[in-house]
């Protein structure tokens, strides 16, 4: 009886100690300053639990020190302690981000995550990709889940406004419908009265609606969670026709049994520009993705790329050398090494070798330039200048 | 909280060591680790809302939705407002839970009385069925439905054609509907006449029979001033009240008529069947729970198996099979929201596209969350009621 009163007492006395411990008011205590200072940090264990490199032990005094300045420049910070970038991507899109059977993730998106880590720790390798489905990807990225989102994310104003900020588009897309070849459809017109498949979580559905009410046709919405039952519901016939960006769907339809059963209508719904996303309120984190981004725009003007760059090293073009880090502090002003850049363009390329390597003519998906191009070729790519 | 206590009286313990106040210190040391954690949380959520620049409150929900849904039980079109269209999600949901929670009680209640059925065979298909789809995952059994049945029907050109006429395709089962005209209120006014006078007539001779032991046919009786009335409104009315409305091909499917999509249809049979088994296993625990005297009296009373099954098992059975029935049903209504998998617009899946849309992600998920609450509380209380009239009356 005695023990089990001690017992009960020193239960007691433990959960009393619990209680007041985190209380976000405690102002004295060193222990609990991560939890008050910073409340993103409760969600880092999670992401950092396996994380390998003897500098997590750190970390965990070293963000006070930095929480008591201010928010901005945090994650750059908390990204090269951690050791690693954490990029969310779709993982499921062949041509921009998805899983190989080795393990590893391709694609126009993933090399972009690649460039970014390239920049940050002159290693493309030192990245770790998050699959997220489109309704996941906004909610990973305001807790903190994910650092940066390459996942063919489209760049709209009220998502501007609402919790996230977006880098330079990296692709410029449309939205566009696929239907089967022998339906003989060639206008919205004749999708009177279809069913269509539609992904939820997206812009798409918002378009769609739009543009058939513009029209005054009508139609049935199939809405799903998730990319897979999305297009097995058109492919089984289900559904009438399928949207979304053209880019997916000239993607999703290399995977169909007949892909010349499935033509996309040469109608654009919608102009959607697909842009990096990161967390709102980190400028300096902002101007990385985004410089990294321009870097691979502004080396394909230049006409620098990953096996000729070594040409340009002794190069009296002021512009170039500024740019490869050469003469200036441009690099160490964005908070990285002054030659991130080469690393970029070494280590991934620029933005021409990435767009061929993965949705070019030597591969199945065979996408022109098209608005993609530099502003030189008449494309929309333009990059602000390094100076 | 100091550990140094005043010298306590001789004939009790000092306080840390008295069981009664340690009682009461424990609750409310809990009491105060569920506020602080309430208050972490909700302070968490706010400072993260505020650095985000996200606004509270409910103000959005009154913008036009823009989006269409693709199952529309009230009239509704992508000019309403968000909360039009999240009332349109309610009533999916309600379409599925309702008929959901009939169908699954029947199903149950036959497979838990074949369960104990004296015939082999019966009573093992009716234990395999029980077996098979009370031990597979709700979500993995609405996949196959929806993806290995209903999508594997027919494409629409090559509908399969039943007299009446009635379509079935993986489009969904097209058939003659009615459709509403401006006198079917009145004529539903005139069943509700019929309703009532059914109960009133139904109780009088009930208690006709209690006092003097005169049977009647109650049940047809009942049923014959319903439609008696229902006739009568049907003439008297100047408009018929309902207007048949057959489907006819338009485009790429048909209009008009009743339809019925393979999304609701996959979702439907899976969460029945799903919902059955556990029903059926909850009702043999109850019939095998009543004392095998009962029915032994039955049989000596003269009654036959189905009579003592019905007036004198089942009855009794019933106190025992509400309770934990109960849980299932709010299962059923709950495991509704796994419709967004398979493509159903039900209140998840509204909520999930208006999140998106405005990304008002928390009071979203707090509208979700309450409005699955009021289902269950209403479900419950129903069957708390009901839980009522069928318990033991203690004198």
């Amino acid at each position: 009886m005695k023990r089990q009163i001690l017992t009960l007492w020193v239960g007691l006395l433990v959960l009393v100690l619990v209680a007041c411990g985190p209380q976000p008011t405690a102002p004295d205590q060193e222990t609990t300053e991560p939890v008050a200072e910073t409340p993103v940090d409760t969600t880092e264990p999670s992401v950092i639990d396996e994380e390998p490199l003897p500098t997590v032990a750190p970390t965990e005094t070293a963000v006070p020190a930095g929480g008591t300045t201010a928010q901005a420049g945090d994650l750059l910070q908390r990204i090269l302690n951690r050791g690693n970038l954490i990029c969310g991507v779709n993982g499921g899109l062949p041509g921009f981000s998805n899983l190989e059977p080795d393990g590893t993730f391709s694609g126009f998106d993933a090399d972009f995550c690649r460039a970014v880590a390239a920049a940050v720790f002159g290693d493309p390798e030192q990245v770790e990709f998050r699959p997220l489905s489109t309704q996941e990807r906004f909610t990973a990225l305001q807790t903190g889940e994910v650092d940066v989102l390459f996942r063919n994310t489209t760049w709209t104003l009220s998502r501007d406004t609402s919790a996230m900020d977006f880098g330079p588009t990296t692709f410029y897309d449309g939205q566009g419908i696929m239907v089967r070849a022998d339906l003989g459809a060639t206008t919205l017109q004749d999708l009177e009265g279809a069913d269509i498949c539609v992904q939820s979580g997206t812009t798409t559905e918002l378009n769609l609606t739009d543009n058939f009410r513009a029209q005054g046709i009508s139609f049935n919405p199939v809405v799903f969670e998730e990319i897979d039952p999305t297009y097995n519901a058109y492919s089984e016939g289900r559904c009438d026709a399928v949207t979304s960006d053209i880019s997916q769907l000239i993607s999703r339809r290399t995977t169909f049994e007949d892909p010349t059963a499935h033509e996309i209508l040469d109608v654009v719904l919608s102009k959607e520009p697909l842009a990096p996303a990161i967390a709102q309120g980190d400028s300096q984190w902002r101007d990385v993705v985004s410089w990294v981004v321009y870097t691979t725009i502004q080396a394909e003007e230049f006409g620098i790329n990953s096996t000729n760059i070594e040409d340009f090293f002794d190069t009296e073009n002021p512009d170039i050398r500024r740019f490869l880090g050469i003469d200036g502090e441009l690099g160490a002003g964005l908070g990285l090494s002054n030659d991130f850049t080469v690393t970029v363009i070494q280590r991934v390329g620029n933005y021409a070798e990435i767009f061929d390597r993965n949705l070019g003519p030597d591969t199945p998906f065979n996408l022109d330039r098209g608005q993609n191009a530099t502003w030189l070729n008449g494309g929309l790519l333009y990059s602000p200048p390094f100076r | 909280m100091s550990e140094q206590a005043i010298s306590p009286l001789p004939t009790r313990p000092p306080f840390w060591r008295d069981v009664r106040i340690l009682a009461i210190l424990g609750q409310v040391a809990f009491v105060l680790i569920i506020a602080v954690v309430a208050g972490m949380l909700y302070a968490n959520v706010t400072s993260g809302m505020q650095r985000l620049g996200i606004v509270g409150g409910f103000d959005f929900m009154n913008q036009t939705a823009g989006f269409d849904i693709g199952v529309r039980p009230i009239p509704y079109s992508p000019s309403d407002t968000y909360w039009r269209a999240f009332r349109v999600g309610v009533i999916n949901t309600l379409l599925v839970s309702i008929l959901g929670i009939v169908l699954a009680t029947l199903l149950g209640l036959l497979i838990g009385i074949a369960q104990l059925s004296s015939n082999w065979l019966v009573a093992r298909l009716a234990q395999s069925y029980v077996v098979i789809f009370r031990h597979v995952p709700v979500l993995v059994q609405l996949f196959f439905w929806y993806q290995a049945v209903f999508l594997r029907l027919p494409r629409i050109q090559n509908a399969i054609e039943l007299p009446g006429p009635i379509y079935l395709s993986n489009k969904g089962l097209i058939m003659v509907g009615l459709t509403a005209t401006p006198s079917t209120s009145w004529w539903f006014g005139f069943i509700f006449i019929g309703v009532l006078g059914a109960v009133m007539i139904w109780y009088w001779l009930k208690r006709r029979q209690e006092r003097t032991g005169q049977q009647a046919p109650r049940f047809l009786i009942s049923l014959l001033v319903v439609a008696t009335t229902t006739i009568i409104g049907w003439l008297v009315l100047a408009t018929p009240p309902l207007e048949l409305s057959i489907p006819e091909r338009r485009g790429l499917n048909y209009r008009g008529g009743f339809e019925l999509t393979p999304e609701y249809a996959a979702l439907l049979v899976g969460l029945v069947i799903y919902t059955a088994a556990f029903i059926a296993e909850i009702v043999r625990a109850g019939i095998q729970g009543v004392a095998k005297g009962q029915k032994e009296a039955a049989r000596a009373l003269g009654l036959s198996a189905s009579q003592s099954l019905r007036l004198v098992i089942l009855p009794q059975a019933l106190r025992i099979i509400i309770p934990p029935t109960t849980s299932q049903y709010l299962n059923l209504a709950k495991n509704s929201s796994l419709a967004i998998a398979i493509g159903y617009p039900d209140l998840f899946s509204v909520s999930r596209t208006i999140m998106n849309q405005t990304a008002q992600t928390v009071p979203m998920i707090g509208l979700i969350m309450f409005s699955y609450l009021i289902i269950s509380l209403i479900t419950s209380l129903f069957m708390n009621l009901y839980n009522r009239s069928v318990r033991l009356v203690e004198r």
